[in-house]
Order: C-alpha cells, then structure tokens, then sequence
C-alpha cells in the first residue's frame, strides 16, 4: 500500500542509563489516526523493543502522556491529521525520570499525590469514634447504608478537581519544576483542594499545613497556568493553588 | 529471583482487587494483627485498570422504596438465563447498598437528588431504578476513590507493573505468585498463605471490544495452566452500542436517560424485532424498547444490519444514537463523557447529531469457579485452599448466562471484599517451604526463554485472533462459523508456539509482556470456542443460529487445560 499517506514520526528512545537518541519512522494514517495509534503501529511494524504506555485508548486511564512536538498531551486523544506537513517528535514526559523511551517514573509523583491525604479525612480535634472511621468494619449496629448528605451544588464545589486522572501532563508543563524538583505540583495540590471542597470531608487542617508550611507546598508556584492549559480533562490546578495561597495569606 | 513473604497476595488493582485488599488490611487490624503484610500485585499501576473505564453506575437497591431485593434478585435471574445461581445472586444483591454507601462514606462524588441523597437511574433489564451512578464515570470516581483510600494503609504493600506469571501451587494449595518486576527487571516470587485474583475479564481478545489492551485474561490462563477448571468461557456478552472502529463504548445510561436507536430511516427499528411497542421518545420504560435487555439489542442490530437497514461505514453497517431530544443541558450534566467521546472519537456532537454505533465485545461472564464468597473450586467441586478470586476473573455464578449491566461494578465491591476478608483469616493457609521454590524457577526461567527468539510476529497472530472472534463468535453463531474459529485458532497458537518477542531487554520489556498476554488470550478464545461449539442450544449471550431451541435443564461448561496444551470442555448442571 505505497500510496497510503505516511506522516514522520520521530521518537526520542532511551535505555536505562543510556543518552537519548531520536528514530524516525514513516507511518501510515488516516484522519483518525492517533499518537498512540502511530506509536503501535512502530512497534507492531518497525521496533518491537519501542516502550511506551497505553491502556483504555479514551482518554480515562491516564497512561499514555507524551510530548509531542514540546507539548504534553495524552497519545490516545490526540489526532495526528493537523501534523500532516510538520511530522510530530514524540518524547517522554518533562520534569519526570525517564524508565525507558517514553515511559518516565510515576512513583515519584504518587508519593506527592500520597503526601497530601487525598483521601476522607475526619476532623482531627475530634478522635473519631469507631463507627465515624469510615475505614473500620462497620460494627453491626451501626446502620451500613448510611451515607452523608451532599447536595448537587455542594458536589458541584469539587466535582471539576475531582475528574483528575493522574496523567502528570501538568507537571510536564509546569516551569516550575525546572528549578525546584521536590514541586508538591499540580495535580496534587488540585486533589488536595477536591477533598479540601467536599462538604463531608474534615481534613482541611490537616493538609493545609502541608501545602503552606512547606516550602515545596504552594509556594514556588508563580502563576503561570501552564498547568491549566495542558490538562486534558478541564481541572484548574492553577486556580486551586492560587486558592491555598490566598487563603494562607489571609486573603 | 527476588523472593518475598507477604500476608496476603492480591493480583489486581481494580475495583475488586482494590476491595480485597482494603477488606483484607480491615480483617488484620480487627484481629489485632498489626504486623499484617497485603501484597498489592498489578500489571499496571491500580488506577489506570481498566475498571476506570466502567460509565453506567453500580446497582443496589435503595431501601425505603419502591424496589425491593427481591425485585434486583428476579432481575438477575432473568438475565441469568438459567445459569445463575439464587445463592450468588442473593449474596451480592443482599449486600449491594451497603457497599455503595460503604464507598459514599469513603468519599464516592455518586450523583445526588436535589434533597441530596445518592440519586438512581434506570438500567438495562431492571425493573426498578436502581443504578447508582456519578455522572458517566462511575468506574473512574470508583477506582480513584478505592485507589486514594488505599495509600492511606501502610499494610498495603504494593507492586505496581509487576506481572504476575503464575500461581505458585503446592500440594494442592495456592502459596503465592510469580511474577516479574518490570521496573528492576527481575523475576520476584512472593509467597503467602492466601492469594486473591482479581486480574479482570478477556474481552480484548476479540478485535472489535470495548476493553483496554490490559483485560487479557492472564489471570484465568493462570488458573488453566494451575489445572484448575474455567466455567462458561463461551458466555461472552456483546454490548450493542460502541463507536464504528474504536469500539469505545457509549454507556445504555444515555438511552436510560431517554436516547432512542435509529436505523437509516430513522425508524425506531427495535420495535421490529421484539422489544416493542414504542416507548414516547425521552420517556424510556424498563425493560422496552431501548431498554431492553443487551443482548436482544445486539442481536436486533443483527438482524436490522442483515436487512439492510444500518447505514454503511468503512467499519461496517451502523445505527444511530440520537441524543438531540436530550437538550444540551442534560446532555453536558449527566453524560459529558459519552458527548467528549463521541466529539472526539467519532467526530459528531451529539447535541446536534447522532452518534453512529454498532455493537462490541464487552463483558465476559465465564471465568474462575469459585463460591458466592469467592473461594476458588476445583473440577469436583472441591475448595482450593489458600486460592480465591473476585470481580469480573470470577465466575461466582452472579451473571450466568447473561449479566445485567451496573451488576459487576457491585459485584467487584461485595465479592472482593469477600475474598479479601476469608483471605486474612487465620483459617486461610500456611507458608510453604523453600522446596516450593524450585517450581516457581522453573516457571520464571520458562517464561524468560521466549526473550530473543521465535519467528512469529505477535502483532499479525493479535489481528487474526480479533477478526476470527469478531467473525464467528459474535451475537449469533453455528456450527459451520465456529469450526472455522476453531481451525484458525489452532492454527495461530501453532504459530505462537514460535512467537517472537524480539526485545531481549530486562527493564519495562513490553514486546515480552504483551506476548505473554497474547498467550492467555489464545487459551481463552480456544476455550471460548470450544465450549461454543458443545453449547447446542440458544442462552442468554450464546445464540446458535442452527440451534435456535434453549434446553430444558440448564448446563454449565468446564473448559480444562490438558498437559499437551489441548482444551476440554465437560459439561455439569448447577447445583439446585
Ligand atoms: C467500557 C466499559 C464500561 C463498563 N461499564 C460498567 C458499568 O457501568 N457498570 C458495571 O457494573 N460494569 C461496567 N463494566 C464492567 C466493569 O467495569 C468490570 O467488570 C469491572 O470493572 C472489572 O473490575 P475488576 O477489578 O474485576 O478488573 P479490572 O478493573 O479489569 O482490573 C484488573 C486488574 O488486574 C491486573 N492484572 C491483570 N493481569 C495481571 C497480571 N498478569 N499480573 C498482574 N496484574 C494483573 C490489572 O493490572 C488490573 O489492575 C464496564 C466495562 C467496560 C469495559
Ligand atoms: S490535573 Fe489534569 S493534567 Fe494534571 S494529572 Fe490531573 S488530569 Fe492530568
Ligand atoms: S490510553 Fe488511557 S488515557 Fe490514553
């Protein structure tokens, strides 16, 4: 099928503690041919060792962030048919160490994203009573279909942080991070505000001193926004951290 | 070889290895077992498993109302098409709200009535609003809730982009797993007195499929190559709207919210074959219509596509899901993901056009024989100690021959949890000796020496893999069709005895994983096939053309491993 169109696909590989080197394929696609789609089409045809990650192929598992021509976007959601003159360079992930090709290290951000306790937190002053844990097994007489109210408009106040995938393509973005590594960053901030914001949560004192007595919380953040407009999936992680450091200033 | 001592094992990071785990972690702290270790094995790090996919919701009745168990019990069952098991059933029916709110407690942002109560909505073949849902993305808030609580437990010890090779079996016993680390490059064998799969369906194995390129089946073939029996391998349910070409799948919550199918007229076609009459365009009722049961949907795209009444597409006939009625308003609150999907995937907006669908290979019903609590039988009935399963791997006899949509997202809660607290209890099993390593070698050392060699290119045996299934063992199948499947697969697990996996490479090595994923997706379609063609009768997601006719007593397929590789299918009634 000589006719089919092909596009260049140059793709920056590595091996672990190897320098980087660019390969350049010709790849055929159509109008609804993806990053991801070319990236499997190189390795099913042409290097079969070319690592990279994938799983849902719709945008939802948060796998297959990539650079493409310098910018971070998700391989799977991103078309190729407006690169058709330029050709796209495909590179792992900025601001993240590189595994292996485009595969980069997703520990450390998980330890960031752990390190704010996203997760449900009770009021701390108050030591929670057995059945007000929501991790124990709830006792027999405790009612177990009781759940918390919540209004829509009070699942409105975090919904928009909540649909974060752990893509990391904000810290890809982010600035930031060229010059302060240990960045608690975006998403993590963003997730932090989701628990901050949900009206059955308690944390907030919790993990407020996280974020503002640390000098790797809130504060190198200097209001670019990049991270905003990387994200694929509309979270403002550039607003939720302008909302911490307001707030600890007293604003 | 790495070796290492853990508690529990659980294989899996979604919803229902996720809640074994959790559950697990719960039943030593209950037992003032503070030391407890509860290994956390994944392919992929937990929240990109494919659970995050699920859209729909998760059904439990909510008390106080209308619905009642009973009514979610005859639901199933009707579905189950005779397959089912009351006891199973009941387990995760009686069980269901509580776990929905258990996970509301834990944070879930489900959806919520003005009066903010966790809101419902109607699903396919129940009876009774009863889906719980947060907004289109049910699976996502799901997992990432499950995943977030879970970093909280220092007794979850996790191995994240380990792949689990085999089950570690002595004397009968499961003892542990072994696995690779993707990231050090090394063979890990992790023992323990209990191990709980959770590794998912085998839906990907056909071409055209809703499923992630990680839902393999590893888990089942595992439990195959153990000599441990697989049941109704052939019951694999076909949802009846995907996107042409993807396969992405475009959740029945946006025809539970009133989207109506049309064929190329713009008829109601379904009417035409048997889910009729016609429902008010925007009033759906259950169980009519567009609502009715999937399988009889996909099957009505079947035959409406046969009369030439879909619109063709280079990805094969079409029909449309019309969503305008909707408003942009209800569209963009209850299913912005389906209105993303279908912009980005398919190039409409549904708020001013139809989305194309056609059906897809979805949700696999069969798999590992285990009790409603998840404990994991053998070909005679018998308990395996120390093994059990949960989720969509199992075959609790839940789902039969059919499952309803939003019942395996509850059934990954009820029954993970299930398995992981049996799994913590003291009663579960011992550690084995050292002797029990030399096996775990030689299968570490086997899996290792398909590196570097072979001559087959996987990527071509993966696409003839997906086209026989997609082709034979679809919505409707016969003799003639599946005969052919079963001469091709033969032919292509010839070809993979001399796969070639060209990357030599310790770290993330890819080419080798995704091969060995190719494997267990061959045994299970020859597993599927098998059972297929001794199934002559029509039930639930099994539909012989040539046998048109349902038999009177109902029978469960075994599909079993020989030493030479061949599968067997033999044949068992539940049990009353
Ligand atoms: C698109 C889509 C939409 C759906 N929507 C709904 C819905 O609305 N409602 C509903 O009830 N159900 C729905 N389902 C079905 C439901 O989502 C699944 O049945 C369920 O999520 C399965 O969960 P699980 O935990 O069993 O497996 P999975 O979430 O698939 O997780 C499997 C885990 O096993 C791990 N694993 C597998 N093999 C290995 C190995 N060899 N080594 C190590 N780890 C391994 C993986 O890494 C992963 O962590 C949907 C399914 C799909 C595909
Ligand atoms: S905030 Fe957005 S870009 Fe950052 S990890 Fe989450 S989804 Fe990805
Ligand atoms: S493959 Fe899941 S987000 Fe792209």
């Amino acid at each position: 099928m000589s006719d089919e169109p092909t596009l260049r696909v140059t793709v920056t590989r590595q091996e672990p503690g190897e320098a980087p080197r660019d390969e350049t394929f010709d790849v055929p696609y159509d109008d609804r041919t993806t990053v991801l789609d070319t990236l499997d089409w190189i390795k099913d045809h042409a290097a079969p060792a070319l690592t990279y990650r994938s799983s849902c192929r719709m945008g939802v598992c948060g796998s297959c962030g990539v650079m493409v021509n310098g910018r971070p976007v998700l391989g799977c959601e991103t078309s190729v048919a407006g690169y058709r003159t330029s050709g796209i360079t495909v590179a792992p992930m900025t601001h993240a160490t590189v595994q292996r090709d485009l595969a980069v290290d997703t520990d450390e951000f998980l330890a960031k994203l752990r390190g704010v306790n996203p997760w449900l937190l009770p009021a701390p002053a108050a030591p929670a009573a057995p059945e007000d844990d929501p991790a124990a097994t709830v006792p027999a007489t405790v009612d177990v279909l009781r759940v918390h109210a919540q209004t829509p408009g009070q699942v409105k106040a975090y919904q928009g942080l909540s649909q974060c995938i752990d893509c990391m393509l904000c810290y890809a973005a982010c600035p930031v991070l060229d010059d302060v590594a240990g960045f608690t960053g975006p998403a993590a901030i963003a997730t932090a505000r989701r628990w901050d914001l949900d009206s059955r949560d308690e944390g907030n004192e919790t993990r407020f001193p996280l974020l503002v007595e640390n000098e790797e919380g809130v504060w190198p953040c200097i209001q670019v926004g990049a991270c905003t407009r990387a994200c694929p999936k509309g979270v403002d992680p550039a607003r939720a951290i302008a909302d911490y450091q307001r707030e600890a200033m007293g604003g | 070889m790495r070796i290492e001592h853990a508690d529990v094992v659980v294989v899996g990071g979604g919803a229902a290895g996720l809640s074994a785990a959790l559950a697990a972690v719960e039943t030593f702290a209950a037992a003032g077992r503070d030391d407890a270790v509860v290994a956390l094995v994944s392919k992929v790090y937990p929240m990109r498993s494919h659970t995050v996919a699920a859209e729909g919701g998760a059904a439990g009745v909510v008390p106080g109302g209308a619905d009642s168990a009973e009514a979610h019990v005859a639901d199933t069952l009707r579905g189950g098409a005779g397959l089912s098991h009351d006891d199973a059933v009941r387990f995760v029916v009686d069980r269901a709200p509580a776990e929905l709110a258990r996970l509301e407690r834990l944070g879930m942002p489900w959806s919520r009535t003005d009066d903010g109560r966790p809101a419902v909505r109607r699903f396919g073949g129940m009876t009774h609003p009863r889906t719980w849902f947060a907004a289109d993305k049910t699976g996502f808030h799901l997992l990432h809730t499950l995943f977030q609580t879970s970093l909280r437990e220092p007794a979850i010890r996790r191995y994240d982009e380990h792949v689990v090779l085999d089950l570690l079996v002595v004397d009968g016993a499961c003892r542990g797993v072994v696995g690779y680390d993707q990231h050090h490059g090394e063979t890990v064998t992790v023992l323990a007195p209990a191990v709980v799969l959770a590794t998912g369906g085998y839906a990907r194995a056909w071409g055209t499929s809703t499923n992630a390129s990680i839902v393999t089946g590893d888990g089942l073939s595992m439990v195959l190559r153990a000599g441990l029996p697989l049941r109704d391998l052939e019951m694999v349910q076909v949802h009846p709207t995907c996107l042409p070409g993807s396969g992405i799948l475009i959740t029945e919550a946006a025809r539970g919210e009133g989207g109506v199918l049309l064929d190329a007229a713009g008829e109601r076609y379904l009417a035409d074959y048997g889910l009729g009459p016609v429902t008010p365009v925007g009033a759906p009722e259950p169980r009519r219509m567009e609502l009715g049961p999937r399988d009889q949907l996909s099957q009505a795209f079947w035959h409406a596509d046969r009369a030439g009444r879909t619109i063709p597409t280079r990805d094969g006939g079409v029909v449309h899901l019309d969503l305008r009625h909707l408003g942009k308003a209800a569209i963009d609150e209850r299913l912005p993901l389906v209105a993303g999907l279908a912009r980005r995937y398919a190039g409409v907006d549904p708020v001013t056009t139809p989305i194309p669908v056609r059906p897809a290979a979805h949700y696999t019903m069969g798999g590992i024989v285990t009790t409603p609590q998840g404990r994991v039988l053998d070909a005679r009935g018998a308990e395996v100690p120390g093994l059990f399963a949960a989720g969509e791997c199992a075959s609790t006899g839940l789902h039969g021959a059919n499952r309803l949509g939003s019942n395996s997202l509850v059934e990954t809660l009820v029954t993970g949890r299930a398995a992981g607290e049996l799994a913590a209890a003291p009663s579960a099993g011992a550690f084995p000796d050292r002797a029990a390593l030399d096996p775990a070698r030689a299968a570490a050392d086997r899996w290792l020496a398909m590196r570097g060699r072979g001559t087959e290119p996987p990527a071509a045996i993966r696409r003839e893999l997906g086209a026989v299934l997609d082709a034979e063992v679809g919505i409707f199948r016969d003799a003639t069709g599946l005969a052919r499947a079963q001469a091709t697969l033969d032919e292509l697990n010839a070809r993979y005895q001399e796969v070639r996996v060209a990357d030599t490479a310790a770290v993330l090595n890819t080419d080798w994983a995704q091969a060995i994923e190719l494997g267990a997706m061959l045994d299970l379609a020859r597993g599927a096939v098998a059972a297929a063609i001794g199934r002559t009768e029509s039930r639930g997601a099994h539909q012989r053309l040539d046998h048109p006719q349902t038999d009177d007593v109902a029978r469960h397929s075994l599909a079993a491993r020989g030493d030479d590789g061949a599968i067997t299918i033999t044949w068992q009634e539940p049990e009353p």
